[in-house]
């Protein structure tokens, strides 16, 4: 009857070498708001050497039906998504939120369906991006250079769900000329939430302020973070009240896309 | 909805606020209305910003502390996941050991049933007054309502329900059911009600309440406690507190009678070394608490302490639909807290926002199971970011954000969504599985933009997307897609390749 306990992060890969082939599941809200992120984060794959695959019918994981309570939505939508991607090899998305929804909650959606093995194998080969690089191909250093401060924010599905956080640290450890300085809260919720920031607007921008008010206590030029859903609710709170800080995704400081000002 | 109060109206004025000024707190005000409120109370947010920070704070050193903390977890939650697992023989158990130690049981199938025992026995025994310690169970039931229209004198002695009480409201905190109070007004109750000078010193306020309450534990009848954990194989029930009220309350008055759920169960004694243990640390980050007393039935003949009779109330209250429903695991939960604590939302608007008995994460999967007359309870789950600060805090690992996802997808198929979301997930749907819609409508996207975006930013969008762009920016979609620069990008390698 009780759910057994399905919090903990997989720290079981090997890492491996040799020519790879990944199957980049941009998701919907990076191809349309912030194809930049898209780009930064396949480019730094193919740098490393991996081949990626974009497949053109690959759209999205369905999460805001089903976080919304939709089920027979998302279960259409992440069906349909479930049947793209089978026999695709290792998928990495550049969002900690739409990798936790295949690899923590299509157990849930499929369960009890024809798709439920089909979900749990494509659960098993989904990785987030910073996951991917540096826990599976081993890669810390990609070069990049940023003359600067910087802080991070843990999006709360990959920090939560999948077990991130080390990992985009490391990397961002690695960036020439940037000083990276701790975030008083990192591992608060930004209050994003999906559809939660417009249905209880109040609440999510209550929780935005806290983040805003830490993040410009920190004194930093930039701000990353590595889901681009919280980056929306940062950027348009930092944007709004006209502040210096910008915020970036953590793929496209990584490619050098960010100039220092 | 709160049902009728039970009994006659009292016969003696009493110096506490009746049942139709308690009301209002909590039901005639919409959720959204509650949430607006309390985000504009600057008392509040001081009060929650102090009081979490700090619950916080000690929690993550006390559990820190221990060196084995995720493996106590995990013991935790496999002893609560047993006990749950095997109800049908351990209540029966419980039962039969605390009937076998001279207390008398109440099994109580709903809070009519509860209130009803104990107002009879009450009557029965010629009580008058009647000392309380916390309890939620009895908060879940309206029992301090019940007594008082029935004509009983009640009074809370855990300090926070003792200031709330004054005060005329409900507790909006599990473990501190005062904490959207601010010192300042707790000063001013005291003034009010005990003819306290006002201080801002936290031990004149303590001294206050203590000369009060000594006055009430002397001269009670019956004392009401709830119950931290029933343990089966021994009859004992457990009671953890940092007062000293509820040891006062179970062993001064003549008659002590324990409200327990169902759920709140542990097959064996030497289950307490674990429990106790994530109970008092997840709670106040305390690695005990003060008093942790374990109450086997009435005095024994030849003791001088205890009281003369015990009563244990079983309230199931709707937790065994619970228990056999996809919400289960919901009954884990062993009240610590520090869920609430955790939750940003709770941060943010406090307890009684909420609108239950019980409130935070785990009151918003609780309220819906057991309030479900509430008409805004369904509100709850949506009230989360999902963010699973809860369930990484939680003692028992509760799956907290799955059980919101569960409910937010009851709710949809109860017909409860709004239409223009059901219209928006619609589209989504059809967007999402159809590429050709799915490209079409990203154009007319970035075509809209063009039109109304300064800057590659939204300042204003139309309602329902106003909601997002009152405080925040929103990004404007960029000329092309990831798929367009992508496809782009790979035809550029091919040229350099060929």
């Amino acid at each position: 009857m009780l759910i057994e306990y399905t919090f903990s992060p997989r720290g079981d890969e090997t890492v491996t070498t040799g020519s790879r082939r990944i199957t980049f599941f941009s998701t919907c809200i990076v191809d349309q708001l912030y194809p930049t992120v898209g780009m930064a984060a396949a480019c730094l794959l193919e740098q490393q050497g991996v081949n990626v695959d974009v497949p053109d019918d690959l759209l999205c994981c369905g999460q805001m039906a089903f976080n919304a309570g939709f089920r027979d939505d998302a279960y259409i939508i992440a069906g349909r998504t479930l049947e793209v991607l089978r026999g695709k090899g290792d998928v990495v998305l550049p969002s900690g939120s739409c990798a936790a929804m295949i690899r923590h909650l299509y157990h849930e959606l499929f369960a009890h369906t024809p798709f439920a093995a089909a979900a749990e194998e494509l659960a098993h080969r989904t990785y987030e991006w910073s996951e991917y690089l540096v826990d599976i191909l081993g890669v810390t250093d990609v070069g990049a250079r940023f003359s600067g401060r910087i802080t991070y924010h843990d999006a709360c599905h990959g920090l939560r769900f999948l077990g991130l956080g080390k990992q985009a640290r490391t990397l961002l450890h690695h960036v020439a000329g940037a000083e990276v300085v701790p975030l008083p809260g990192c591992d608060q919720c930004c209050g994003f939430g999906g559809l939660f920031a417009i249905k209880q607007a109040s609440i999510s921008t209550a929780m935005l302020e806290r983040k805003l008010e830490a993040i410009e206590s920190t004194k930093v030029d930039l701000l990353v973070t590595g889901d681009v859903s919280c980056m929306t609710q940062i950027a348009g709170g930092l944007s709004r009240r006209q502040s210096a800080i910008r915020a970036r995704h953590l793929a496209e400081v990584l490619a050098n896309m960010v100039d220092a000002r | 909805m709160r049902e009728k109060p039970v009994g006659d109206r009292p016969t003696i004025p009493f110096p506490l606020p009746c049942l139709e000024e308690i009301r209002p707190m909590t039901q005639t005000i919409a959720f959204y209305d509650r949430v607006d409120q309390a985000l504009h109370d600057t008392s509040l947010q001081t009060a929650l910003n102090r009081a979490t920070t700090r619950f916080i704070g000690n929690r993550a050193s006390a559990i820190g502390a221990l060196c084995e903390a995720d493996r106590l977890r995990d013991q935790a939650r496999a002893i609560r996941a047993y006990a749950l697992a095997h109800l049908d023989e351990l209540l029966p158990q419980l039962a039969a050991n605390v009937e076998a130690r001279g207390g008398h049981v109440c099994w109580a199938s709903d809070g009519e049933e509860a209130r009803r025992y104990i107002i009879e026995l009450a009557r029965a025994r010629g009580v008058r007054s009647i000392v309380k310690s916390k309890s939620m169970a009895s908060e879940e039931i309206h029992l301090n309502e019940a007594l008082e229209h029935a004509g009983f004198e009640v009074v809370e002695t855990d300090l926070g329900e003792y200031i709330i009480q004054l005060a005329g409201e409900t507790p909006s905190h599990i473990i501190a059911p005062a904490i959207h109070k601010t010192r300042e007004q707790v000063s001013a109750l005291f003034e009010q009600h005990l003819g306290m000078p006002p201080t801002t010193e936290v031990p004149p306020m303590i001294r206050t309440a203590r000369r009060a309450l000594r006055q009430r534990f002397l001269r009670a009848d019956m004392g009401i406690s709830g119950v931290n954990f029933g343990v089966a194989d021994s009859g004992a029930i457990v009671i953890v507190e940092n007062e000293g009220n509820a040891r006062l309350s179970t062993t001064v008055p003549r008659i002590h009678v324990a409200i327990m759920g169902i759920e709140r169960i542990v097959a064996r004694l030497a289950d307490l070394g674990v429990m106790l243990q994530v109970l008092a640390r997840s709670a106040t980050g305390q690695k005990m608490s003060v008093y942790t007393s374990l109450i086997c039935g009435p005095a024994r003949p030849g003791e001088e302490d205890g009281p003369e009779e015990f009563h244990l109330v079983l309230l199931d209250n709707g937790r065994s639909r619970i228990l056999g429903s996809q919400y289960a695991e919901s009954l884990l939960c062993i009240r610590c807290g520090a869920c609430l604590n955790a939750c940003p939302v709770y941060q943010a608007i406090g307890g009684h926002a909420y609108g239950g008995v019980y409130s935070g994460p785990i009151g918003a999967i609780l309220t819906p199971l057991l309030q479900p007359d509430l008409p805004d309870a369904y509100l709850l789950p949506q009230a989360s970011s999902l963010c699973g600060a809860c369930q990484e805090v939680c003692p028992v690992r509760i799956a907290i954000p799955d059980m919101l996802l569960r409910h937010r997808a009851d709710a949809v198929r109860a017909g409860k969504a709004h239409p223009l979301e059901k219209a928006a997930i619609r589209g989504y749907t059809l967007t999402m599985t159809h590429p050709a819609i799915y490209r079409a409508s990203g154009k007319a996207a970035r075509l809209f933009s063009r039109i109304l975006a300064r800057k590659g930013r939204f300042r204003r969008l139309p309602p329902p997307l106003h909601l997002w762009t009152k405080q925040r920016d929103f990004p404007a979609p960029p000329p092309k897609t990831f798929r367009e620069l992508w496809a782009e990008h790979q035809k550029r390698r091919h040229q350099n390749e060929v």
